[in-house]
Formats: C-alpha cells, structure tokens, sequence
C-alpha cells in the first residue's frame, strides 16, 4: 500500500536527511517514533507528496509520486490520503459542518451524507456540527481534526502526534477510533509520536 | 458546499474590512454615477426646454441670464422691452414664429407666465382636464405645479409680486384655474401660465391701486403708453373695427385716464392716426422677452449679430448659452469625477491590500485547501470571487446610493428651481464603469494572489 525507497530530503540549510524504507501492505499500520527535530513530520509530508524527496521516491497503492503532476498529486491526495495534524487545521470562516462538507467537496463522488453524519457521530461531533470550529473545546477540535482526515475513505491515514493535547482516557478513544476506522476502510495508518501511551497499540514501528 | 459561498463565508468573517473596502468603493461609484446622471439629465432638461426656441429677445444684460430666465424660468428677467422694438422680427422673413412672454409674478413660489397659446403648442404641452385659457385672469397650470399647489379646476389664488414667494400680493386680481395640463417634461409642468393681457392688468392695478388705472409701465419709462391712455375713449371705435389688432390692446380699455392730463398736448397728433395708433399702443406695451423660431438657418447666423449691434434689445441664442453653461458645468463635473476616479484607485488600492491580507492570515487555510486536493487555480479563484463580490457589491451598493442622491436633489431642486430629476435604471456608461471596476478587482486579487503560486504548504501548516 504505502512504500519509501532511499527517501533523501535536504532542508535549505543543505543538511540531507536519509529515511529509512517503509513497506506497508494494505490495512498494515506503522508508528514513526524518534526524537524531536529527527524530521518525523517531513517524512509524513513526503509520504503524502507535499514535499517533494530529494532522491527516492514514495509509492501509494502501487503509484509513484513523482511521476504524477502537481495537478494529478493534488487530486490524488485528495482522494486517497488522510491527513490529521498536529496543530489542528480548519476554515475558520466555515461552522463544523461545512468544514466537513467542503472536505467532501473535492472529492469526485458525490457528496455522502451518510458518511459525514455516521462520522460525526461516532465522534461524537453530532451536536456541534453547527458551531464555529473555533468554539470547539481542545478535544472537539482534535476528533473534528480526525473526522476531516477520514471523511472520503482514504486508503491510507498520516497522523502527526494525534494525541499529544489529549489526556489519558481520550486518548485511548482516539487511538480505539483511528483503529477501527482503519479497519472499516481498510485503510493503512501511519502515526507519528513519542506518545508512550501509544506505543503500546501498534507493533510495527519505524524508528528515525 | 462550493468555492462562492466560501468565499462569501471568509468576506464576511471580516466585517469591518469588507466595510471598509465597500465604502471607499462605493463612495466613488456613487460620485461618479451621480456627476453622470445629473450632467446628463441636467443637459437633457435644459435642451430639452430651449428645443423650441432658437432665440430670445430681451432687455440688453446677460445673455445668459435672459435665457435662464426667459427659456428655463430659473432666474430673474434682464427687465422689460417694448413690443415695438421688436415688431421688426415678426414678420422678418428668416423668422417663423415670435412668441412674446411676460412674467413678474408668482404663486407660492411658481412662476405666472402670461404669453400666447401657441407656446403650449411649442411645448408639445396637451390638456390634462378643463380648457386653455380664453380670457384675462384664466391660466392653465402645468402638471407639476398643480399637484404640488394643489390646484384643481375652478380654484382661484391671487399672485404675488416678484419670482419668489412671499412677494407683495395683488389682492384684486384673482386668477382662476381653467385647465391642468399633461405632464411634458418640461419647463413647462411648472408653470402658471395665462394669456399675456393678465400679466399686464395685474400689473397696472397693483402699480396704481390709489386710483384704479394704468398699465404697470407708466410708472417706469413708458411715457408714450399713458399718452395713449389719455384718449383712449376716442378711439373705443377703432378697437370694434380692428379686431386685428393685438389681444394686449384690451387691457386698456377700461383704464382711466384722469391722471393722464398732462399727455393731452399729444392727443391730437395721436387721433389722426387711426389704426396705426393700435399697432403704436401694442408696440408701446412690454413684455419681458420674445422667443423666436427661426424658418432659416441663416436668420441664426444674421439676426442675433443684427439685433445686438443695431438695436436696445439684445438677443441670446439659447443652444450657445446652454451649451456655454454645460461648459462650465462640465469643467466641474471633470473635477468631481477626477476625484471620485482618486477613490476609485485608492479603493481598488484597499481591496487589494485587504485581498492581500486576507491570504496572508488564511495562508493556512489555503494550505490546508491544498492537501484537500484543492488545485492551485481554485485557490486563485477563490480570491478572485471575493474580489468579484467585493466589487459587485460595492458598484450595486454605490449605484443605488447615487441614484438616493439623486432622488434627494431632485426634491431639493423642485422646490426650488421646479426641476425634477428621474431615478433612471442603470446606463450604458455605467454598466461601462462597472467592467472597469470588476477588472480593477480582478487585477488587485491576481496581485494579492501571486503567493498563492509560491504556497509551500508542507512548511505553511508546519508554522504556528
């Protein structure tokens, strides 16, 4: 589903960064653990083409990257690649559920509402949906967060610290739901963190 | 869930930027439709009410005032000429028609025009309801004036003196409405108008109430006019005979002639005369101006020349005076509509500066558009939309607030000068400046736009 070979990225200050080779098989879940300022993140940005690599190259479901044009990888992404931030990301202008619906928006099927509102729901989103997302509480923001990275089915999910502003109990809810929506969509999950309270779910781990 | 109604949701989430932007533009739309609408009907009105006349005679002055006032009704008359300096005109063969015009006086603030039916004719101006005139003291009231003074067949009102209201009253002289004409669009709605002999025995009364006589003029410089008063009893006979002779002549038969004594060494000359006398008594009666139509172009370019270098009166051509006046006019309508092209520019500065913001403070949100699989192109669109709305609203919002100032001069202007304006739907012109604007607006959000290209998104949601 998802593979890295001899990824290189070199910041402007020309200091190379090499990661190591991912492979994943469909519904195949990673943790990208290390240290602080290891490049974590820019590894997931080059996994869902926001970068571009240096040298290697990022297959998804059996197509590279690169070879695809900047128009092609934006609707590519778009359709197939889920993104939950670490700093949470939203139109402030728009209310919960136009957030979601503009999300749908892009995508070439029609817009499924059937989706948004199980979504919703599961994430306990339901009452909200007409709230501006900046009268969201913390957590609200970070399940609205996962609901947008969800919302078209993506074939894989890149989650950067999806826990980190969560307490316990959340955040073993967050981690149970990411999990089963993998699972319904038999999706791949790659999660970025240091959080030890996530270590524990997942087995397969890269380290940087 | 489209990109318009996201662009819409991010323009009013900033409501005092979008005021802003909107006012400045809005501002300017509005001056410059207003200087455009009012040049425009202003022109339209004023060529309008000279369309009939290519000429006007009057008492040597302004050329200018004796068309505002003659033609347009706007200003004070230059004073008083005789019939008989003009008499000339009347049968000249350059000239078609000669309509003579009298007025001094008015009725809470609307002109009495005593002059001949053949101005209405002139006018193209048709009866609404009731007669035209027959008599002394019957007027027929334009459109505009009658629903204003509320005047209805059969009501009757005294003038005052003077162009104004408030003027000194002529008590014993009360005019009757006889009929209400259509609307013309002209100078014509508002007006009171009556056959000329009125003007003239409500002056002459008003003049010697102290002993019920004369014409106004005797007072002033009309020596020969109180000569003829003086016999007029001998010549009761003639006037029977000579129903040729001018309407204005009625005005005297009644007069007496007491004070008049001091004219009788004069009498005998005047007798032998017979009819010609007739002619001398219209001759010697005044009028404030004659509108002339000329029959032959060359009569515009010989006449005027010939009457001011040869005569007392001179003579305006109401088409130059206009066009001179639209000249000055023009040079201020130039200066509002460079002013208001300055906000234009600084308000097409303002939406650019508030577009440029915008993207600055959303980069993130752009950013985040993008890993949605939003195109780069939609990004920009979605500038230009709010660009677009931004401009349309604020040319729609200008639009109406310079017709409303229209409206409200119209109002002020009717009450004044009796002119109207109408609230028109939108021009040619000004559809014309609406494209200017939208691609003033298109042109600042493609600039506002350009770091949406240069978007680096991986590095744009990283940052706080």
């Amino acid at each position: 589903m998802v593979k890295t070979s001899s990824l290189t990225y070199a910041y402007g200050d020309g200091q190379e960064m090499v990661f190591p080779d991912i492979d994943l098989s469909p519904g195949q879940h990673l943790l990208i653990i290390g240290p602080s300022g290891i490049g974590k993140t820019t590894l997931l940005y080059l996994m869902a083409g926001l970068l571009p690599p240096l040298k290697g190259n990022v297959a998804i479901d059996g197509k590279e990257l690169d070879s695809l044009s900047r128009r092609e990888m934006d609707k590519f992404r778009g359709e197939q690649i889920g993104l939950i931030f670490q700093q949470y990301h939203f139109i402030k202008s728009l209310n919960v559920q136009d957030n979601l619906l503009l999300r749908q928006s892009v995508l070439k099927d029609p817009i499924d509402k059937q989706r948004r509102l199980q979504l919703t729901k599961r994430l306990g989103l339901s009452e909200y949906l007409d709230k501006k997302v900046t009268e969201l509480s913390q957590g609200q923001q970070q399940r609205l967060s996962i609901a947008l990275g969800l919302i078209h089915r993506p074939k894989i999910i890149l989650a950067d610290e999806p826990t980190s502003n969560l307490d316990d109990m959340n955040c073993v809810k967050v981690i149970n739901l990411l999990k089963e929506e993998a699972e319904i969509c038999k999706s791949s999950l790659v999660i970025i963190t240091h959080d030890l309270r996530v270590m524990s779910h997942f087995q397969n781990r890269v380290e940087l | 869930m489209n990109l318009g109604y996201l662009a819409y949701k991010n323009m009013v989430s900033k409501p005092l930027n979008l005021l802003l932007s909107l006012l400045l533009l809005s501002l300017s739309v509005s001056l410059v439709t207003f200087v455009l609408q009012l040049n425009k009907q202003l022109s339209g009105q004023l060529n309008k009410n000279i369309a009939p006349f290519d000429m006007v005679v009057g008492a040597k002055g302004s050329p200018l005032q004796l068309v505002l006032s003659s033609v347009l009704h706007i200003d004070a008359p230059t004073g008083n000429i005789k019939l008989k300096d003009v008499a000339m005109l009347q049968n000249h063969p350059f000239v078609e028609k000669t309509i003579p015009v009298s007025y001094g006086d008015n009725y809470k603030g609307y002109r009495l025009l005593g002059t001949e039916l053949e101005y209405l004719e002139k006018y193209n101006a048709k009866l609404q309801e009731g007669r035209l005139f027959q008599k002394s003291f019957e007027v027929v009231v334009g459109n505009g004036a009658a629903t204003r003074l509320n005047l209805a067949l059969g009501d009757t009102f005294t003038s005052s003196h003077g162009l104004v209201d408030g003027g000194e009253g002529h008590d014993h002289h009360p005019y009757e409405v006889v009929g209400i004409l259509q609307p013309t669009g002209s100078v014509v709605d508002q007006l009171l108008i009556s056959n000329l002999e009125s003007v003239w025995e409500a002056h002459s009364h008003d003049d010697s109430e102290h002993n019920e006589s004369s014409n106004e003029h005797h007072d002033h410089d009309s020596h020969e006019n109180e000569e003829e008063h003086g016999n007029h009893n001998e010549h009761d006979h003639e006037h029977e005979n000579h129903e040729h002779s001018h309407e204005g002549h009625e005005a005297h038969e009644h007069h007496e002639h007491e004070e008049h004594d001091h004219n009788h060494e004069e009498h005998d000359h005047k007798e032998h005369e017979g009819h010609d006398h007739d002619h001398e008594e219209d001759e010697n009666l005044e009028i404030t101006s004659l509108l002339v139509k000329f029959k032959s172009p060359l009569g515009m370019v010989q006449l005027p020349r010939f009457i001011n270098e040869n005569t007392s009166v001179q003579a305006a051509l109401p088409g130059f005076e206009i066009q001179r006046l639209m000249g000055l006019l023009g040079s201020g309508a130039t200066t509002i509509n460079g002013i208001a092209l300055a906000i234009l520019l600084v308000s097409g500065l303002s939406i650019f500066i508030s577009l440029l913001k915008t993207i600055r403070e959303r980069r993130q949100e752009l950013a985040l558009l993008r890993t949605y699989g939003f195109q780069t192109k939609q990004l920009l669109g979605l500038a230009l939309l709010e660009g677009l709305f931004l401009a349309l609203i604020g040319f729609v919002s200008g639009w109406v607030l310079g017709r409303l100032g229209i409206w409200i001069l119209s109002g002020y202007m009717s009450a004044t000068y009796g002119y109207t304006f109408q609230v028109n739907g939108p021009e040619m012109i000004e559809l014309s400046l609406m494209v200017v604007i939208l691609i003033l607006a298109i042109f600042a959000a493609l600039m506002a736009s350009i770091s949406i290209f240069k978007l680096n998104v991986a590095k744009t949601l990283s940052n706080e």
